[in-house]
């Protein structure tokens, strides 16, 4: 009788964790697309102007300036972060088959709870990075700088939210993994 | 089928064993040191004032001025509000609350660490590509001040980080649930 209970927990719980795992998959992959859009977008993030600042008889001194992504620490971090998070999560997604052990995916909860904090660390850094771009600091005698690389401005932009995004995802696939880990608790101590 | 299905114990049986005992001691204690290192942080960056006068203009630094570190503050408050809340909470209905409230405040907190870290980086070195000059060596006691605040602030993530973690091994091991 203790076996045929067994089994009927069993059963009946497997359409949820199915759903749970499905949802699991599915958050994973869609916060990897959008944590490589982020490190993508960042990473080809460059701008050149040129303009004259001379002319000496007829002929005009160009000066080029530069707005890339590798003039502030703030985007590098950003870059480095977004690409390690797309990294982890693919390979997350490619090793799914090694980690049904219990072991081992609560080894993948920590490190996805590791990865989230990366991603928000750097958007939160990104972000107000862009936001003194944007408005510049008169107390600080800072001029903004996106009235001259608008661009550069947008580009930046687009990946901010991006990174946004994939930081609200990648809060959601913990919230639902710490689910899953609990329920398979339960079903395997009903047992 | 109820949506639920899985019924995690949340009562602690009758007989709590010292070693549950001493974790729900140190559960306390973390959320204490959460609450001081977070009001810390929030005081000495809204304390942090300095001024000079450089060629006849004053240059004023307050931490009002700079967007990141009122997040710093902000942040802060949240945290040091929600440690003494948490602290008061009855236990076992609202525990699965809490622990997910706790992923969140310590996600705000460590966003607004990184902020301000990087406006800190920003006013010590400054950026020469846009034309922007460090500002640490004409107002030298506002950027103690904000280094100060930031470790405050360091300290209480690193502590709101051993209670998630304590929380994630809540979780896994039902019976330390309060």
């Amino acid at each position: 009788m203790a076996d045929e209970n067994g089994k009927q927990t069993e059963t009946e719980s497997r359409p949820w964790h199915q759903t749970v795992t499905l949802l699991l998959v599915s958050l994973r992959l869609a916060a990897l697309v959008a944590t490589s859009t982020a490190a993508g977008l960042m990473a080809f993030n460059k701008e050149t102007k040129t303009v004259t600042v001379a002319v000496v008889g007829t002929n005009p001194i160009l000066q080029s300036f530069t707005a890339a992504f590798q003039q502030t620490p703030a985007f590098v971090y950003f870059v480095l972060a977004n690409a390690i998070a797309s990294l982890y999560n693919l390979l997350a997604m490619l090793l799914r088959p090694c980690l049904k052990n219990r072991g081992r995916q609560v080894l993948v909860h920590l490190l996805d709870m590791v990865v989230f904090a990366l991603v928000v660390t750097g958007a939160a850094a990104a972000a107000s990075m862009a936001e003194l771009g944007k408005n510049g600091n008169k107390y600080a005698r800072w001029n903004p700088i996106c009235d001259r690389f608008e661009a550069f401005c947008i580009r930046g932009g687009v990946a901010l939210v991006a990174a946004f995004i994939g930081a609200v995802l990648l809060l959601l696939m913990n919230a639902l993994s710490v689910v899953g880990l609990t329920c398979k608790n339960v079903t395997s101590n009903n047992n | 089928m109820r949506l639920f299905k899985c019924r995690v114990p949340i009562a602690a049986p009758c007989s709590i064993t010292k070693m549950v005992k001493s974790f729900r001691v140190l559960y306390l204690l973390l959320r204490l040191l959460a609450a001081a290192a977070a009001l810390s942080a929030a005081i000495v960056m809204a304390t942090s004032h300095d001024s000079t006068t450089l060629l006849g203009i004053t240059l004023e630094a307050k931490f009002q001025y700079n967007p990141a570190f009122e997040f710093l503050v902000i942040a802060n408050g949240i945290g040091f509000c929600y440690s003494l809340i948490a602290l008061f909470i009855p236990s076992s209905l609202l525990s699965r609350l809490v622990i997910m409230f706790d992923v969140i405040i310590a996600m705000l907190l460590t966003a607004a660490i990184a902020a301000a870290g990087a406006m800190a980086q920003l006013g010590k070195n400054g950026n020469t590509h846009a034309g922007w000059l460090p500002v640490c060596d004409q107002v030298p006691n506002f950027c103690d001040h904000a280094m100060g605040a930031m470790i405050c602030a360091l300290v209480g993530v690193v502590t709101y980080l051993l209670i998630v973690l304590y929380d994630v091994h809540m979780l896994l091991s039902p019976k330390l649930l309060p």
